[in-house]
C-alpha cells in the first residue's frame, strides 16, 4: 500500500499538547495554537548535517516530532561497518551514499515529510544555499567540518536582516561522552570560540614511533607517518583507500613482529590513521535526541532552549552537565572588532594606515592588512613587507572594492580587526 | 520561530558582518606579521601570495652547528592552529634529532602542540634543537649514540656532515652557507 501524504486524525496528539497552550515557563514570544503547528509542519525548513551514527538518529527525530521539510548533506558511502547503529542502512545498501539511501528511508517510513539529500561536501554550497533554511543541525565527526559550517554561519549574519541569523545546533559523541550546543550566531558563544577545549587528537612522540615503539599504535603511527612518506614519496596517502590500509598494515605488522608487539590488526591500523573513536549507539541516541528537541524548541519557542552547552561523560556512571559557554572577544570567527570605514577614494594604503594607528577607540599600532584574496601591506616578515611596499602608495580603491573588506592584525589587537570599507 | 533578533539588538557589542577570510588564514597573518625572529633565522615564501607555504633558514650563531645553513619547510593546512604546521627539513643532516627523510623531533610539532602555541614559538623551538642537539629522544640513533659516547667525535662528524662528507656510507649535504 502506498504511504499517505495526508495526516490522520491524533497524528500529532502528542506534541500538540505542548503547541496547543502556553505552560508557566514557555518563552513570552510563543502563541499556542495552529499558527505554530503550521510554520513547523509547513513552512519551518531545516537542514541536518552528516547522515551518520548522529544523522540517523536526528533524521528520524526530526520526522516524528513534526519536522516535514527536511534537507540533509553527506558526502560519505555505506561501509558495512555502520550497520551495527546507523539503522537507516541495510547490508543492500552498503557502497551507497548516505543521505540518498537516509532521505528514502525516512519519506517511506514517516508519511508526508520531504527529506531532500546532497551527497557531497558542505563547502560544495553558497550563501544563498544555507541561507534558505531556518535552522541547521549538526551530527558531524570532524573538527574541520565544523569550523566552516561555524565560520559560515556567522558571515552569514547580515544586521540589515533578522532572517539571516540561523541557529546552528551542534552534537557530538566519543564513546560514552557526548554533547550537545545551540550557537546563535554573533549572538552567543560560537564554535570557533571553545576551540581550546577540545581534546588534542592523539600524537605520539614522533622518536618513540622511531626507536622503541611499546605499543602496536606506536607501529601504526611509524607505518603511517615515517615510511609512508619515505617509500612513496610525494604520493598522498588515501585513508578511504582499503589498499593503503593494507600496505600498512602489513608494514605495522612486520614491525610489531621485530619488536614483540602484539595486537596489530587491518581495522586497528584504520582506526588509528582515520583517528576512529569506538562510536556507542545509545551514546548517539541521546545526544541526537538532545539536539532534536532542541530544534523543536526554538523552531516552536515552546518552552526554554539550552543556554548553551550541555555535556555528558558516560564513563564513570553518570554525570552531565549544563553551562553556558562564553562568547570570546577574541575569537577569530566572531570576536573582534568590525568597523565601517569611509575614506576618500583618493586615500593611499599609507593614509589609511595612519587614520588607523591615530584612531583613538581602536588603539593599533604597526597594522597589518588584507584582504580576503591578497595581502595589502605585511609589517613583517622582510620578504613580505618588501613585497607589499610598493602597495603603500598606491589608492585603496585600486586594491579593495567599495563596500569591500580589509582584515587588519597587529600585536595590540586581541585577533583583528574588520574593516568595512566605503569610498567617499 | 523564537526570536533571536530582538536578544541581538540588545547586545550592545554585536559584531558587524565580518570578512570572509578563514580564521586560519587570519591566524596565520597574525602569526607572521608578528614575528619576532633573531638574525640567524629568516623565512623565504616562494610565492608570497601563499602565506601557508614557506621556508625557514636556521644559521646557528652559536654551538656545535655554527656556520650552517639549515632549511626547513613549513606546510600548514586549513585546520591550523587546531593542528599543528607540518615542518621538515629539506636536507640530508647529522643531527640527532632529524632523521635522513628530514622528519623533526620536536615536542611542540607533534605531542605537545596546542593552539595557543605559535609559528613564533615553533622556529624557535628548531633553533633550540641546533643550540642542544638532544641524545634522549633520538631519530638519527647513531648521532645520538656518538653524542653521549664521545662529544669531540660527534663534534668532528657534524663539522664533516655540514661540509658534504660521507659518514657511515650516508652522503650529508653540504650546508655551508
Amino acid at each position: 500500500m502506498p504511504a499517505t501524504t495526508q495526516d490522520w486524525d491524533e497524528r500529532y496528539y502528542h506534541v500538540d499538547q505542548i503547541l496547543e497552550k502556553p505552560g508557566p515557563r514557555t518563552d513570552p514570544g510563543f502563541l499556542a495554537g495552529d499558527e505554530v503547528k503550521e510554520f513547523l509542519r509547513e513552512k519551518c525548513k531545516i537542514l541536518v548535517i552528516g547522515a551518520g551514527g548522529l544523522g540517523c538518529e536526528i533524521l528520524a527525530n526530526l520526522a516524528l516530532t513534526g519536522f516535514k521539510d527536511i534537507h540533509v548533506i553527506d558526502m560519505d558511502t555505506i561501509d558495512i561497518s555502520n550497520l551495527n547503529r546507523q539503522f537507516l542502512f541495510r547490508p543492500k545498501d552498503v557502497g551507497n551514499p548516505k543521505a540518498i539511501v537516509a532521505a528514502e528511508f525516512i519519506m517511506n517510513r514517516v508519511p508526508g515529510v520531504t527529506v531532500t539529500p546532497y551527497y557531497g561536501k558542505i563547502q560544495d554550497k553558497d550563501d544563498d544555499y544555507y541561507m534558505q533554511f531556518n535552522l541547521v543541525i549538526c551530527g558531524l565527526d570532524s573538527v574541520e567540518a565544523r569550523r566552516w559550517i561555524n565560520a559560515t554561519l556567522v558571515n552569514m549574519v547580515d544586521p540589515e536582516n533578522p532572517e539571516s541569523l540561523k541557529p546552528l545546533i551542534d552534537g557530538g559523541t566519543e564513546g560514552f561522552k557526548g554533547q550537545a550546543r545551540v550557537i546563535l550566531p554573533t549572538v552567543s558563544s560560537c564554535y570557533e570560540c571553545s576551540l581550546d577545549m577540545l581534546n588534542k587528537p592523539t600524537a605520539f612522540p614522533i622518536c618513540t614511533i622511531a626507536n622503541t615503539p611499546r605499543l602496536p599504535e606506536h607501529c601504526i603511527e611509524w607505518a603511517s607517518v615515517l615510511e609512508w612518506p619515505r617509500v612513496h614519496g610525494d604520493k598522498k596517502m588515501d585513508t578511504d583507500d582499503p589498499e593503503h590500509i593494507s600496505w600498512l598494515y602489513n608494514q605495522a605488522a612486520a614491525r610489531a613482529k621485530d619488536f614483540k608487539i602484539e595486537g596489530v590488526t587491518w581495522s586497528l591500523t584504520q582506526g588509528v590513521v582515520k583517528n576512529i573513536i569506538p562510536a556507542i549507539a545509545s551514546t548517539n541516541a541521546i545526544i541526537a535526541a538532545s539536539c532534536c528537541n532542541e530544534a523543536f524548541k526554538i523552531a516552536t519557542s515552546s518552552a526554554a532552549y539550552l543556554n548553551n552547552y550541555f555535556m555528558l561523560i558516560g564513563t564513570d556512571g553518570v554525570y552531565s552537565y549544563t553551562f553556558e559557554h562564553e562568547k570570546r572577544d577574541d575569537c577569530p570567527v566572531c570576536g573582534g572588532e568590525a568597523l565601517d570605514m569611509s575614506i576618500s577614494s583618493e586615500t593611499t594604503v599609507e593614509q589609511l594606515i595612519e587614520l588607523l594607528i591615530e584612531k583613538q577607540d581602536i588603539q593599533i599600532k604597526k597594522p597589518s592588512l588584507s584582504t580576503p584574496t591578497a595581502q595589502i601591506y605585511f609589517q613583517a616578515p622582510p620578504q613580505l613587507e618588501a613585497a607589499t611596499r610598493p602597495n603603500l602608495t598606491k589608492k585603496v580603491s585600486e586594491l579593495v572594492p567599495a563596500d569591500g573588506e580589509i582584515t587588519v592584525t597587529s600585536t595590540s589587537l586581541p585577533f583583528s580587526l574588520s574593516l568595512r570599507i566605503s569610498y567617499t | 520561530m523564537l526570536k533571536i533578533w530582538s536578544m541581538k539588538k540588545n547586545e550592545d557589542a554585536v559584531a558587524k558582518k565580518k570578512p570572509k577570510t578563514s580564521a586560519a588564514q587570519i591566524r596565520v597573518q597574525k602569526d607572521l606579521t608578528e614575528l619576532d625572529l633573531p638574525d640567524t633565522m629568516k623565512t623565504h615564501f616562494p610565492d608570497p601570495n601563499d602565506l601557508l607555504n614557506f621556508t625557514l633558514t636556521i644559521t646557528p650563531d652559536d654551538g656545535m652547528y655554527k656556520g650552517g645553513s639549515f632549511v626547513f619547510s613549513f606546510a600548514i593546512n586549513t585546520n591550523y592552529p587546531h593542528e599543528p604546521p607540518k615542518v621538515k627539513c629539506t636536507q640530508t643532516i647529522y643531527h640527532p634529532n632529524v632523521d635522513l627523510e628530514g622528519n623533526v623531533c620536536l615536542n611542540i610539532l607533534r605531542e605537545d602542540w596546542k593552539p595557543v602555541l605559535n609559528l613564533n614559538s615553533v622556529m624557535v623551538g628548531l633553533q633550540y634543537l641546533f643550540l642542544e642537539p638532544n641524545a634522549d629522544d633520538p631519530l638519527n640513533k647513531d648521532a645520538a649514540q656518538e653524542l653521549i659516547k664521545n662529544r669531540e667525535h660527534f663534534l668532528s662528524n657534524v663539522k664533516q656532515s655540514m661540509r658534504g662528507y660521507n659518514i657511515k656510507g650516508v652522503q650529508y649535504q653540504n650546508v655551508m652557507g
